[in-house]
């Protein structure tokens, strides 16, 4: 623990006059100097434009690009040709979702025809997602005419499966759903929900920005069709993200963002368009982010995502046991006993979540507070806003327990009796 | 732990207004542009969200009269939001019911004064009144758009009667 606490020097500050407790790691994680160095290596040795150019530092520029390409393909079990560059996990959303609207529109191969949505076809969602995955496939289907509906979620904070078997019917062409939720911490069960959607013939659209930097993935196995996932939250910088698509699908989907360094021929008409992942990854790329990103990858391989994935269960644990165990807080979400990814957002009753977070940063700790961009999961638990506590790698158990301290001493203070 | 920056933030007045707040209503339906009350005042109303956080308030204003002497005889507000926001909005109610538009905008411009101040404006109690009381949440940046959101709705609902 030591050595990993080490190799986050953001961590070693003083905030209020206490050393900083960062439990927001689900919002965004810390950078290892490795990753950090990788970036700044890239700059002092091989920085130019990748995939044009015929001199050797535009070669070697493009040679450690695509190798990031390869390593982030490997961590997630993917093919290198299904992994497409993004800003962000919701560029990538939106990707794929203007992809599917050009394609209704005409546009792209003739192939490109079966991504076509109109009147009579639904997408289905659930009550759970982040806005990221929510509001792109209703800005969609008010583009194309289809109808949008949702899986619900019950009280305990997992997915209404009875009814999700209701829902995705045969006018179902597209489930989005997140693979582990950002608010409750649920791990949903993705294998059958694809099995349910694959039935249909509809596509599974995976929101893995919560799973692949906590658990073990293989999308190939977990046979989704399209996933998202972003750097910053695996240890990596900001300003990248990664789409994965079956290179089948994707190869016969019409771009989103068009320009330079996505085409074969132009005419001052007409353009034609490169094999995917080229063909939606337009302009200059985010290549040191790239690069940086693989090595967060190396970090992450390196310590074993087993490894991760079971010590943030525990300290998933000890937050659920903490939290449940201080009078007059509220858990959001499975209780003690349920799997989860490390976190936990509670509701403080009769104190606003924006109070709670502001008396844990007096104290040094770092939480989320607010809805998480996930309004409509905060209104069907019966909150307007929560408080979260998220862990990560380098989370230690004392932080959790200081956390769970100050935590005790909140409603005294904003005089709530109990 | 309970710091003294958290009192001074804190103060028992605002948590005292949160907990019981004066002038806040169930409900305020929607205004018609140029709504007149039962009683003849002129109404208008304003709803305000604090994105970040969510918070949010209603606050509805009926004056008597015409011009910066208009009275406002009718101040209701609804919301849902922090301990700062709802005190604030309390405190606004208290500050403002029963003055003229032109006291009210002398206050507002005040209470907008001494939150940007970084905490370096001693307010003057004899004039804000309770309304001194969130001089300390000057200090914390993030929290002013908290305390003024009452006030945000209040000065456009006022605007639209102008």
């Amino acid at each position: 623990m030591l050595r990993i606490r080490n190799d986050f020097p953001v961590l070693h500050q003083l905030v209020n006059g206490h050393p900083l407790n960062y439990l927001d790691s689900g919002a965004t994680s810390q950078n290892p100097i490795s990753v950090m160095e990788a970036e700044q290596e890239y700059y002092e040795q091989r920085n130019a434009a990748v995939h044009r150019g015929a001199h050797t530092l535009a070669f070697a520029a493009t040679e450690v690009f695509e190798a990031a390409r390869a390593t982030v393909a490997t961590f997630v079990g993917a093919p290198e040709n299904s992994i497409v560059w993004t800003s962000n996990a919701t560029e990538g959303v939106n990707l794929v979702s203007y992809s599917f609207s050009n394609a209704s529109l005409g546009l792209g191969a003739p192939a490109s025809a079966r991504f076509r949505l109109g009147a009579g076809d639904e997408i289905v969602v659930t009550e759970m997602e982040h806005h990221s995955n929510l509001i792109p496939w209703q800005q969609l289907a008010l583009r194309t005419g289809a109808t949008l509906r949702f899986i619900p979620v019950l009280d305990d904070g997992t997915l209404d499966l009875a009814a999700a078997a209701q829902i995705v019917n045969p006018r179902t062409r597209l489930l989005a759903v997140t693979h582990a939720s950002n608010v409750v911490g649920t791990i949903n069960p993705i294998a059958e929900l694809v099995q349910l959607a694959h039935a249909v013939d509809a596509l599974v659209f995976l929101d893995a920005c919560q799973s692949v930097p906590h658990l073990a993935i293989d999308l190939t196995a977990l046979d989704v069709d399209f996933a998202v996932f972003s750097g910053h939250k695996m240890l990596g910088p900001t300003g990248i993200g990664v789409l994965y698509g079956k290179a089948e699908l994707l190869a016969d989907m019409p771009p989103f963002l068009t320009g330079g360094s996505m085409i074969t021929t132009v005419d001052m008409q007409t353009a034609e368009f490169l094999a995917p992942p080229q063909r939606f990854e337009a302009g200059t790329q985010r290549i040191s982010q790239a690069l940086a990103l693989a090595s967060a990858v190396d970090y992450l391989d390196h310590t074993g995502m087993g490894r991760i994935r079971a010590r943030e269960a525990e300290l998933g644990r000890r937050l659920v046991e903490g939290v449940t165990s201080i009078p007059g807080v509220r858990l959001l979400g499975p209780g003690v006993g349920v799997e989860r990814i490390g976190l936990a957002a509670v509701d403080v009753a009769g104190v606003h979540a924006h109070d709670v977070g502001q008396f844990l940063d007096e104290a040094g700790i770092a939480v989320r507070v607010g809805h998480h961009c996930a309004q409509p999961l905060h209104r069907r638990l019966g909150v307007t806003a929560s408080t979260r506590a998220s862990t990560y790698l380098y989370t230690t158990d004392d932080e959790v327990d200081q956390f769970l301290a100050v935590l005790a001493e909140v409603a005294p203070f904003f005089g709530v009796s109990r | 732990m309970t710091s003294s920056a958290m009192q001074q933030l804190y103060q028992q007045i605002i948590l005292d207004h949160a907990k019981s707040a004066h002038g806040a209503v169930p409900e305020l339906p929607t205004l018609d542009a140029g709504s007149v009350s039962a009683a003849g005042l002129r109404q208008a109303q304003s709803h305000q969200v604090n994105t970040t956080c969510g918070d949010e308030v209603t606050v509805r204003v009926g004056l008597t009269g015409a011009g910066t002497d208009a009275e406002i005889d009718e101040f209701a507000w609804r919301g849902a939001g922090c301990s700062i926001s709802m005190a604030s909005a309390s405190v606004l109610n208290d500050t403002v019911r029963g003055t003229s538009v032109a006291e009210s905008e002398a206050m507002l411009n005040l209470f907008r004064e001494m939150l940007r101040s970084r905490g370096t404006i001693e307010p003057d109690e004899e004039v804000l009144g309770d309304a001194a009381a969130f001089a300390g949440v000057s200090k914390y940046p993030a929290r002013v758009k908290c305390a003024m959101l009452p006030w945000v709705a209040f000065e456009a609902a006022l605007l639209q009667l102008r």
